[in-house]
């Protein structure tokens, strides 16, 4: 278990070696110049083409693509994953005081849609074809029907509108105030939370579906088990495989989520950044936003194999 | 006719004054039904049989007969929607099975009335330790202390003779062949000491060899337990050799019961008389064919008229297309539902 463990770890460098190419590549490919942009906002700037060659200079945008990428990786590999190009801040320093924001909403959102998916999927499926069942699905196709941008707009809006209440502006760390702090969470979590449970509680309920026609499910009806242990003890674990291999293809999804949301409730997290730094073209923030994130989905990923193991005692980890 | 008896329990006579004393389990007119797009499948249709203390009874057919939805509905484990038990009853010790309130028939299934099923490959649970699923029945239905439990797993998978018991209690399904997993369904389904076992094709995914032995290890842990055996099986040749009575089936219905010596060797049913044909015997001359029942089984959801035979059987008549005949008794023991009357001749 240990050595596979660092199998899939070592295993993950060439992954992450292709990433980092195409972080780096594809973001100085995106229409717009970051020379432009930042010469177009400074007042003083004549427009020569002097000064655009001096600033290329300075931001080390003059040289080869491939050297500016070496340079790029050599530091990365040390953790330092370059400068703003508008701030001259550490890029790895931005991220990090960002990144918890980002995880904090993601984890908190995967929880909710765990939440409110595993238990609708199974209810659904053990009741096909009832009331709850066919509520249960409504309220999936409801929930997939509704983009986040729209629900966390109303959100924002209508309370104000109404009440004259909106979402708490300041964040108050976790660790300081966790009751203030998760307050601040609550919405934006749950709207995120609520769209990825639509997906979850459709695959529970079709895999339970499946493994309820089982035999060893009769099996177990068979032995004069109640229906609880029936569901939870004999299906519910057969049924998790695919729901866990979804949870691991939701998390770039969810993190494409984060970016809207963190902008809609104002989260000083990865997704606003990005968005900033997208907007500006500055390329080491963008890089290193992507890298950051790319890492993450593939411990996720990584996790969920793990989880198979614990699911079926026939994955093993010893080859 | 002669009225020979070559089984114990044949003596036993199905005269009601004995009854209290030698049933166990009586299925009157017993009719499950599936609801499927294209109309309603008549699986069970009017199945009338008892299960006597301490016998065997076969209940033989082809797959699609209706005999594995005949045991299932005894316990009430049809899956419905999209099947549906809409008549009959089933009396065990008294009681209607069909009757009882959930939480009771609950509690009766796998301690009273246990079941083995067909495919030791899928019945147990993949991801559960054998341990576990074998003291499930034993917890549910308190049977053993709590501190005995780990104990009397081991003591069962002795009695089904499954080596080093002890390891086995913590493998999984997959690291066990398919004997012995079949082996591990028969000691869940012995763990409370049932009075009724119903063994489902208990060994027709097994290898030949294992199949008898399976077969030999159930014979001899009813009758020690003095607990009755329902045998479900479409394999002739066990039920020559472990069933007292047969029932045979054919489009969900009994066609023909009787002792395993009548419908042996005194078949008069054209059906059971095709069934033998098409087994084969130790005492055929070599290159003897054997000769197949022509046609398949009727489609259950638009039954022939008459007897449901009838297009299939050569010695169909005229009357066996119009109308359906009855199960009738031929003797003490032996009962048929046809209007030719077949000889040992036929």
């Amino acid at each position: 278990m240990g050595f596979y463990v660092l199998r899939r770890l070592l295993a993950l460098i060439p992954t992450l070696f292709i990433a980092s190419v195409i972080a780096f590549t594809v973001v100085r490919l995106v229409p717009g110049d970051v020379l432009d942009l930042m010469l177009s906002e400074n007042v003083y700037s004549s427009g020569a083409p002097e000064d655009r060659a001096q600033l290329e200079q300075a931001l080390g945008l003059d040289k080869p693509l491939y050297q500016q990428y070496l340079h790029w990786a050599g530091d990365a590999l040390q953790g330092d994953l370059g400068e703003s190009l508008w701030r001259n801040t550490p890029v790895t320093g931005e991220i990090a005081a960002r990144l918890d924001v980002t995880l904090e909403l993601g984890i908190l959102a995967l929880l909710i849609a765990l939440a409110i998916g595993l238990p609708i999927g199974i209810f659904a499926a053990v009741r096909q074809e009832t009331l709850g069942d066919h509520i249960g699905r409504t309220f999936s196709i409801l929930a997939l029907a509704m983009p986040n941008f729209w629900l966390g707009t109303l959100v924002v809006i209508l309370p104000a509108l109404w009440w004259g209440w909106s979402p708490p502006n300041e964040l108050v760390p976790f660790f300081e105030n966790p009751l203030e702090n998760l307050k601040t969470f609550l919405l934006p979590s749950l709207i995120l939370g609520t769209s990825l449970s639509a997906v979850i509680m459709r695959m529970t309920r079709t895999m339970m579906l499946e493994v309820l026609r089982q035999d060893y499910i009769r099996t177990a009806w068979a032995k004069g088990l109640r229906e609880r242990r029936v569901v939870l003890m004999h299906a519910v674990k057969n049924a998790m495989i695919p729901v866990i291999t979804l949870v691991g293809i939701l998390v770039p999804i969810l993190f494409g989520g984060t970016v809207i949301i963190e902008q809609i409730f104002r989260l000083p997290g990865l997704g606003q950044l990005l968005l900033e730094a997208v907007s500006t073209r500055d390329y080491p923030v963008i890089t290193g936003v992507f890298l950051v994130t790319g890492v993450v989905v593939m411990l996720v990923n990584l996790l969920v194999d793990l989880c198979y193991g614990y699911l079926d005692p026939k994955v093993r980890y010893d080859r | 006719m002669s009225t020979e008896t070559s089984t114990a329990t044949a003596t036993a006579t199905t005269a009601p004054r004995t009854e209290p004393a030698a049933t166990l389990l009586r299925v009157e007119n017993l009719h499950t039904v599936f609801e499927k797009d294209d109309g309603v499948v008549h699986a069970v249709n009017d199945v009338s049989f008892d299960v006597r203390r301490g016998e065997v009874l076969a209940i033989v057919g082809e797959s699609g007969s209706g005999k594995s939805i005949t045991a299932m509905s005894l316990l009430r484990l049809i899956p419905s929607p999209p099947g549906q038990i809409i008549g009959g009853r089933v009396l065990f010790d008294g009681q209607d099975l069909l009757d009882l309130p959930d939480d009771a028939i609950r509690q009766l299934r796998g301690r009273d009335i246990s079941m083995i099923f067909q495919e030791p490959m899928t019945s147990l649970n993949p991801s559960l330790r054998i341990g576990r699923q074998l003291a499930e029945p034993l917890r549910v239905h308190g049977s053993v202390p709590k501190d005995k439990v780990r104990e009397r797993c081991i003591e069962l998978l002795r009695q089904v003779r499954i080596g080093d018991p002890e390891k086995r209690l913590d493998a999984y399904p997959h690291e066990l062949s398919g004997g012995m997993r079949q082996r591990v369904m028969i000691a869940m389904g012995l763990a409370c000491l049932p009075r009724l076992i119903i063994a489902d094709e208990p060994t027709t995914a097994l290898d030949v060899t294992v199949q008898a032995q399976i077969l030999e290890l159930l014979r001899d842990i009813t009758r020690a337990s003095q607990s009755s055996m329902m045998l479900i099986t479409h394999d002739l040749g066990v039920v020559a050799r472990y069933a007292d009575r047969i029932n045979v089936m054919y489009a969900g219905r009994i066609v023909e019961r009787g002792t395993a010596h009548d419908i042996f060797h005194r078949p008069r049913h054209p059906y059971t008389v095709g069934l033998m044909e098409s087994m084969p015997r130790l005492n055929d001359a070599i290159g003897n064919r054997l000769t197949p029942i022509p046609g398949s089984p009727p489609d259950l959801s638009d039954p022939p008229s008459g007897c449901p035979f009838h297009p299939r059987c050569r010695f169909a008549q005229p009357r066996c297309k119009q109308e359906r005949p009855p199960l009738e008794r031929l003797d003490e023991e032996h009962w048929k539902a046809c209007w030719v009357n077949l000889d040992d001749t036929h």
